[in-house]
Order: C-alpha cells, then sequence, then structure tokens
C-alpha cells in the first residue's frame, strides 16, 4: 500500500427523493505513469489507480477504467439521482492491490 | 533647501500654481506618506528627489528595518539570509525625506492633520496612503492576533517569517505543515505557492517524509498549472491541496491543540500557517477613504475617490486589474509621485503607464513570473497585455527567469531605499 494516500467525497448529505446531486471525489495519489526514468536511467516503475467505482447500496453508478495519462491526484466528478436514503460508496483500486474505499450516507428528506 | 537652479524654478513654480497653499502660510507644500513599504518609499524618495527641495516631504513608518515581503519566501527556503532582505531608512532620510518612526493614528480630513501614536501632529497639503494589508478579524475561526505566534502568518515579513522558519525546522521527522490560504483579493497571490514549495525544498532536504496540507477557499490560484507541474516533479507526494470542491474555505483552527479542521475533518499538524482574509491597512479605514476592505482611487493619479487631497498607493488600493503586489505598488507610487508634484509646483505631468510581473521560485533555479502592462481608464487600472511562464520550459530557461528576478529585487529596492548608507 503506498504511503500518503488519502480519499476525499464531497457530495450533499440531505437530499430530496429523485434529486440529481453532484459527486465530487479526489484521492491524493502520485499516478506513477511507467513512462518516466530515474537518474540512473532505470524505468521507474508503473503505479496508479487503474480503476475507480461508485456505488448507491448494491448498484453500479459509475465503473471508470484509469490509464496512465492521468494526473496525480485523480479527481471526477458526476451526477446521481437518488431515489431513497442510502449508502454511496467509493472504491479506487491500486496497481499495488490495494483498494482505498471511502463512503458517505444520504438522507431523503 | 538647497538653492540650485532646478529646486528655484520648482518653487518659483509653486509659488504660481498652488496660490492657496502659500495663503496657509506654509513655505514649500507638504506631502505627507503613511508607510513605507514598496509604494510609499517610492513615492518619498521620488517626490525628494525629483521636487528637488520644492515640496517638503515626510514618511511616517514604524518599523526602523524594511523587511520585505518579496524574496522573504526565499528566506524561508533557504536560500536568503534576513540580512539580505532588510533594509534601512537611513538612505531615504539622507535624500532629503524627513522619516519619522512612528504609528498614524487619525486623520483629521478637514483640518488635514494627522495625529501619530507619540503624540505628534503633522500638517499636510497632500496625503499618501500607503498602509499594506491588515487582517479581517474573525476571518478564520479560532485563530486571532493571540494565536499568531502558534500559528504565524508571516504575511508581514519579520519576526513572524522568521519563527515561521523555526518552526518547519523544528518539525518532527514524518510531520505535518498546515497551510490555511486566503480568499481573493490578497497580497501577493502567488505567494502562498512559492512559500509551499520553499518549504517543500527546505522538508526534501531534512526531512523527506514530512507533508503539506494546504486548505484553500479559492477553486484554482495564481500560476496553478505552473506550481502543480513543478512540485510533482520536485516533490512527488508530498503536497496535498485541498481546494474548494472538498471544503478547503471552511476551515478552523485551534492553536492550543495545534489541529486544523476542514469540512469538519479535524487533522493534527504540528506547524500551522494562518493565512487570513485581508483588508486595507488600519489608518485608511481611519481616515475613511474605504469601501469595504479596500479604498478605491482613480486610476490617474491614485487619488482617493472619497478625498482629492488623500492618494492611496499598493495593497491598500481598489484600483481595478492590477494585483496586490510590491512591483505593482512601486509602479504606481511613480505615476502618484509625479501627479502630485505637478498638482503642487506645476512641473510637467506625464500620462500614467502601469507595469507589474510577480516572480515565484518553486525550487532553486526553478523560477517563473507571470506579468502585464496596465492603462488608465475612467473606472479604473486596466490590463493591455501581458505574459506568463508555460509549463514543460528549459531548465535553462527557468534559471535565467530566477536570474530576472534577483536583478529585479536589487533594482527595485534600490528605487524604493536609494543607494545604501555606508
Amino acid at each position: 500500500m503506498a504511503s500518503g494516500v488519502k480519499s476525499r467525497v464531497k457530495l450533499p448529505r440531505r437530499v430530496t427523493a429523485g434529486e440529481v446531486i453532484p459527486i465530487k471525489t479526489l484521492i491524493t495519489h502520485r499516478m506513477e505513469s511507467g513512462q518516466r526514468v530515474d537518474e540512473a536511467g532505470a524505468v521507474i516503475p508503473r503505479a496508479i489507480i487503474h480503476r475507480f467505482t461508485c456505488h448507491f447500496e448494491d448498484e453500479a453508478v459509475v465503473d471508470i477504467e484509469v490509464h496512465p495519462g492521468i494526473a496525480t491526484n485523480p479527481f471526477f466528478e458526476f451526477r446521481a439521482r437518488v431515489p431513497r436514503s442510502g449508502v454511496f460508496r467509493f472504491a479506487w483500486y491500486d496497481d499495488d492491490g490495494a483498494v482505498y474505499t471511502d463512503s458517505q450516507a444520504v438522507e431523503v428528506v | 533647501m538647497a538653492l540650485n537652479r532646478r529646486g528655484f524654478l520648482g518653487a518659483g513654480a509653486g509659488v504660481l500654481a498652488a496660490p492657496a497653499v502659500l495663503a496657509e502660510g506654509h513655505a514649500r507644500p507638504r506631502v505627507l506618506v503613511i508607510g513605507g513599504g514598496a509604494g510609499g518609499a517610492t513615492a518619498a524618495r521620488y517626490l525628494a528627489r525629483d521636487g528637488a527641495g520644492a515640496v517638503a516631504v515626510t514618511l511616517v513608518e514604524p518599523s526602523r528595518v524594511y523587511v520585505s515581503c518579496f524574496f522573504s519566501n526565499l528566506y524561508l527556503g533557504g536560500l536568503k539570509r534576513i540580512e539580505e532582505i532588510g533594509h534601512s531608512y537611513g538612505g531615504l532620510a539622507r535624500g532629503g525625506v524627513n522619516v519619522v518612526h512612528d504609528w498614524a493614528v487619525a486623520v483629521d480630513r478637514a483640518a488635514r492633520v494627522v495625529t501619530l501614536a507619540g503624540g505628534g501632529e503633522l500638517g499636510y497639503d497632500r496625503l499618501i496612503l500607503s498602509p499594506g494589508i491588515d487582517f479581517v478579524e474573525g476571518a478564520v475561526p479560532g485563530w486571532s492576533l493571540a494565536a499568531q505566534n502558534a500559528m504565524p502568518h508571516a504575511y508581514k515579513a519579520g519576526s513572524q517569517t522568521e519563527l515561521l522558519r523555526a518552526q518547519v525546522a523544528a518539525m518532527p521527522q514524518g510531520g505535518i505543515f498546515a497551510m490555511v490560504a486566503p480568499p481573493n483579493p490578497y497580497r501577493c497571490p502567488p505567494g502562498p505557492y512559492e512559500r509551499v514549495s520553499m518549504v517543500a525544498h527546505v522538508l526534501k532536504e531534512t526531512n523527506p517524509t514530512a507533508k503539506i496540507l494546504i486548505a484553500d477557499p479559492k477553486p484554482k490560484f495564481s500560476k496553478m498549472s505552473l506550481f502543480e507541474e513543478g512540485w510533482a516533479e520536485h516533490y512527488p507526494g508530498m503536497i496535498d491541496w485541498v481546494g474548494e470542491d472538498f471544503g478547503g474555505g471552511v476551515v478552523r483552527v485551534d492553536p492550543d491543540a495545534m489541529t486544523l479542521s476542514i469540512d469538519g475533518e479535524a487533522t493534527r499538524v504540528d506547524v500551522c500557517n494562518v493565512i487570513p482574509a485581508m483588508k486595507a491597512g488600519r489608518i485608511a479605514q481611519i481616515a475613511g477613504v474605504t469601501e469595504g476592505n479596500w479604498a478605491p482611487v482613480h486610476a490617474a493619479d491614485m487619488s482617493s475617490r472619497v478625498d482629492p487631497d488623500i492618494h492611496v498607493l499598493g495593497d491598500a488600493a481598489a484600483q481595478g486589474d492590477m494585483p496586490k503586489s510590491g512591483f505593482a505598488a512601486n509602479s504606481q507610487a511613480k505615476v502618484c509621485a509625479n501627479a502630485v508634484l505637478a498638482a503642487l509646483t506645476g512641473s510637467a505631468q506625464f500620462p500614467p503607464r502601469y507595469a507589474n510581473t510577480c516572480w515565484s521560485l518553486i525550487a532553486p533555479q526553478d523560477g517563473v513570473k507571470v506579468g502585464a502592462t496596465y492603462e488608465a481608464t475612467a473606472e479604473k487600472i486596466a490590463r493591455v497585455d501581458g505574459f506568463i511562464s508555460q509549463p514543460g520550459e528549459t531548465a535553462a530557461l527557468r534559471r535565467e527567469t530566477y536570474g530576472e528576478s534577483e536583478d529585479w529585487y536589487a533594482a527595485m529596492t534600490a528605487d524604493m531605499f536609494g543607494a545604501p548608507v555606508t
């Protein structure tokens, strides 16, 4: 597991039923592309977040495949319709096998 | 007053152009400058030099030594000594400016008299205010003047800057340096991010596992792509910037517990550099020339929109498109000094021309810049055209850009203070 990785999510906690809400996510991650060489000329191994998913309860909201061209600290913003109260779960999949997760409950009022 | 040809003619023109002033019984028109920074020092020096004795110039400045905010980040980065960014007012005094080390605490605009904290009073025919910035009270919940030793702002250079450097040096291995960045508009737009770069440079050498956390109320910042590129290259994985999207503007600090809370999530930090929201230096408010946080001015001569006998320079002024920078204040001061001399002595007045450049250092020898030229319109100082460094520039070009900034610093401080007294 890489050090210094931190995820953040931002979405409204209280919504009305059927409302479309903006969801923003950010993960602090180096996203080493595998294209760079170090001072000795050796290739620095690729170490990126290659997949990001968001689920609302058991339903997939987005499932994104990420390639080495994506910058450091990947930021995703998307929208989702919220039919009822529930929990959004987020997962970032690292090349080294680690999975970073985050979640936030949304209450329909 | 030295009786040379230029001074004699200047004084003679004054008799013709400003009879009202002489009718009040003053031998020479009096210009009072409050604040001895990039705006005030430059204005005082140009008035004394170009006026050649035709006007009496007094500068009120509490500090005995001016420590420049510009290049103070390089001191934080260990690239400059504090003595290298400190300047005496002796050169100005020798150049004919009456330098008074005191605080201005009241302005009587009707009588045109300024009262000093030490009890003295100074009359003026024209008043030039160049008071820099003060912080907006309560801008960062939990932070106050009483907390500035635990959580320094280091945004007025001097002891605060030295304190912040010592705190960075004392960080435990793997510790966290936090910064609360200010909302727009504020002094030196790229300043907080150059500071992060310089702190990162120090940590990379001495404390490579340390982290930097920035809480920022803005969605983007000056030279953002250049800084982000440089941070990824020089300090990979060290700097975490939390912008408006993730609650960077919803912060609270606890100076006793040394915590920074961002959008409700508290983090224990080792150093916390709090740079609160800013407003015009207090004397501008006391003088009653501010609207909101800043003092609106006419672009042609930096005169206040509230009182034609008062001019406001630099960070405190709301002038239009120029950023709040030392370069900008210096540029405005020269326009203002020329206009004030013309009004008081009848000397030639030139069309206003303004310019600014802000250099920033991302790592040693990795310099970038942004700048523009400006013109005066009826509404504001308006940007004409500009330039900015680009991502992916060669190391040689970046070295050259840094070299420019060093040359500018020498020229700028000589322009403000004249030749140092040896």
